[in-house]
């Protein structure tokens, strides 16, 4: 029997006498599922050339052979909050629960490339992570932690150069190799235009910065990742999960594009790119979302851009649950969404995972909170039998289905980037901002006519229950101050302005910034300073309101 | 200020700013109750990003609204919601409702409503409940304006 003659002679009289439910089945990118998925879905789609094997071209199925088996993912939660003290002590406590690579929080300032004592600081500093103004900062956040032995993440963007180069500097202080010191940089400034809104710096000159760290990382530091091309923002942001995956890889080819402009060479930077995705509630397509991201990126890698090194070709990546979905309402309700949405993350074949926590809605976590969220992942890893076998859900006729659903409409979407003269005239034209508030408002307007039930938002309701939060101690402004201004005492005035100066120079000629921002961070300039060089250099953008 | 009408003028439109105040650059809430409210039939300003509490103010009294949307999302909610209030205050324009949006915890408002902030909405809440909200509590501005006049 065929599909559809089992839809006309068996569902549909079936669906007469008990009607299906009234509700929305379509997923979050408003793909509209079929009640059935057969082989009659997948007449053109060939395992071979589509799916491969494990850790092969085109690594729909994992960019490892052996994947969960051989390593298990990264658990890497991401902390900061307070002053250097605070995280430090936080990062401490996460390695003592098992976990097994740190991620930085920065606080806005930070971010957004003030010192803490500057006026426009106030009130932010210390509040949504960590505050680092300067090296003297970074040497007490990563106090005794030995910088060859932990992999961390630091989710920096505008001011990532600077941030990175204080890192090495510490590094460096130390005594360490700079060929054993593993992490990731976030450094994903196209995503900020589109999404996150943290931008200094005009698009090109902003892009150039990021290239000049995919120019200097592989040869100074050759195992970090430079870069986290990031999705997760603007899924946050209220986009659909085809609108991540596409934007993002768009994102990533544009960083490609300027590489090779820049007469680099792909083989040389490109497997150091690393991604960055969101996990939200619909379970099959963000499980589907990764896997054709795999697919496209290596694709086009190889067809396109002319990479040859396998490991050019092969998307790896982080996911974080996304916080977007979990509502300040029931929040213990979230301990469920989380193991849910990470669980996706992992049959989508992650390299490394946060899991959010359950009062990701009502403000930072607390130690409590953040501890039941890495058990979470530790329960998927070790109870569940999933981490057992490769790519398990391969050949589902669902999964592959959508798996193809969404790699042609991400590649739409990418065509259509591609016409509009790329990523920088889209953020320009307000292309990405009008898509996604579309997406948002749609999204809103589902839940509120309840033709998408959220437990405990819109239907299940009950009385509100309080738990206890992470309060942030207003004494850290007072902290960040005394230490900026014995840092501004101490340092060596002559060798601090010969830093900056360095750095003025490299940015008006076009050479590389990133010798003279470590020269800046060993001669203990801080990030406010260093910022203002080029702020002087390539002003400051201002984006147009698009709603 | 309003002209006034003889009576509670159906025709008078609910004017609203929504404002992202600081660095936060986390504005998909603040777009989304744009978009509803004004959906809803009132007359609505977005003032886009990185906005002092200044600049918010200016923005309200010149475009005389009837209430200000903040939103804040990096947890400095406290001190933006404090100058905007204060800076109203000093402008006269204590008439003018503000309310609130993003990520601010259950303990922080009680503070915020004896401030004389309006209600907040956080994750989860529905922009139908912002808009009648919006409508009653203008509303009853708009009665105590007309008895006061």
């Amino acid at each position: 029997m065929k599909k559809n003659e089992w839809i006309s002679s068996v569902y549909a009289p079936a669906a007469a006498t008990f009607p299906q439910r009234r509700y929305n089945f379509s997923t979050l990118s408003n793909i509209e599922p079929e009640p059935l998925y057969t082989a009659d879905d997948l007449k053109d789609w060939e395992p071979d050339t589509d799916l491969g094997y494990p850790g092969e071209f085109p690594y729909t199925r994992g960019v490892q052979a052996s994947m969960y088996r051989g390593r298990l993912w990264t658990m890497r939660m991401f902390a900061g909050f307070g002053s250097a003290e605070q995280t430090n002590e936080r990062f401490h406590a996460l390695l003592k629960a098992g976990q097994t690579g740190l991620s930085t929080a920065f606080d806005l300032p930070t971010l957004m490339g003030y010192d803490a004592d500057h006026p426009f600081s106030a009130g932010e500093v210390g509040k949504c992570g960590v505050a680092v103004s300067s090296l003297a900062d970074m040497e007490l956040l990563f106090a005794g932690i030995d910088p060859e032995r932990v992999t961390t993440s630091m989710t920096i963007n505008s001011p990532a150069n600077a941030i990175w180069a204080m890192y090495i500097a510490n590094a460096q202080k130390q005594g360490k190799d700079l060929n054993k010191l593993g992490g990731t940089l976030q450094n994903d400034i196209l995503k900020e235009f589109i999404a996150q809104k943290e931008f200094i710096y005009p698009p090109a000159p902003s892009v150039q910065l990021v290239i000049d760290t995919f120019e200097w990382g592989p040869k100074n530091v050759p195992k970090w990742n430079f870069i986290s091309v990031s999705g997760y923002h603007i899924r946050e942001a209220g986009a659909t999960a085809v609108q991540e995956l596409a934007f993002t890889l768009a994102d990533g080819f544009h960083y490609v594009e300027k590489a090779l402009e820049r007469g680099l060479d792909i083989d040389e930077f490109a497997p150091r790119i690393s991604f960055f995705w969101d996990v939200h509630n619909d379970f099959f397509e963000e499980i589907a979302k990764f896997r054709a991201a795999r697919r496209i990126w290596a694709r086009q890698m190889r067809d396109r851009y002319g990479a040859k090194n396998p490991k050019s070709l092969m998307l790896r990546t982080h996911a974080q649950t996304a916080g977007v979905s979990l509502p300040a309402q029931q929040p213990l309700n979230n301990i469920a969404r989380v193991a849910i949405q990470g669980l996706a993350a992992v049959l989508g074949g992650t390299q490394s995972l946060h899991t959010d926590a359950y009062d990701e809605a009502l403000a930072l976590p607390t130690e409590a909170a953040a501890t039941i969220a890495l058990r979470t992942q530790q329960i998927i890893a070790y109870e569940t039998g999933v981490a057992g076998v490769v790519d398990p859900l391969a050949g589902s006729y669902y999964v592959e289905s959508l798996t193809n659903q969404i790699e042609a409409a991400a590649l739409g979407y990418i065509e259509q980037i591609r016409a509009m003269g790329g990523v920088e005239a889209g953020i320009e034209s307000g292309f990405f901002q009008a898509e996604m508030a579309e997406a948002a408002f749609r999204y809103q307007r589902e839940v509120e006519r309840k033709e998408r039930i959220i437990v405990g938002v819109n239907d299940y309701v009950q009385e509100a229950v309080q738990v206890p939060i992470q309060l942030i101690d207003p004494a850290v402004e007072q902290v960040q101050f005394g230490r900026l201004a014995q840092v501004r005492r101490e340092r060596d005035p002559e060798r601090h302005r010969e830093a900056l100066a360095l750095l003025h120079t490299a940015a008006v000629t076009g050479q590389n910034t990133m010798p003279a921002f470590l020269a800046c961070a060993h001669a203990y300039a801080t990030l406010g300073e260093t910022m203002d060089v080029l702020r002087k250099v390539f002003g400051e953008y201002v984006e147009t309101a698009v709603m | 200020m309003h002209e006034s009408n003889s009576s509670a003028a159906p025709e008078r439109r609910i004017r609203v700013l929504i404002a992202k105040p600081g660095m936060d650059g986390h504005d998909r809430g603040a777009k989304v109750v744009a978009r509803a409210l004004r959906d809803a039939g009132m007359e609505v300003v977005y003032t886009g990003l990185r906005q002092t509490a200044e600049m918010i103010v200016n923005a309200a009294v010149q475009e005389d609204v009837d209430a200000i949307g903040v939103s804040v999302l990096s947890g400095a909610h406290m001190s933006y919601f404090r100058d905007i209030k204060r800076l109203l205050h000093e402008r006269g324009a204590d008439d003018i409702l503000v309310f609130g949006g993003g990520i601010i915890p259950d303990q922080d408002l009680q503070t915020l409503a004896d401030l004389g902030v309006g209600r907040v909405f956080t994750p989860g809440a529905n922009t139908e409940d912002a808009a009648d909200y919006l409508r009653t509590e203008v509303g009853r501005r708009w009665q105590q304006e007309s008895s006061n006049s």
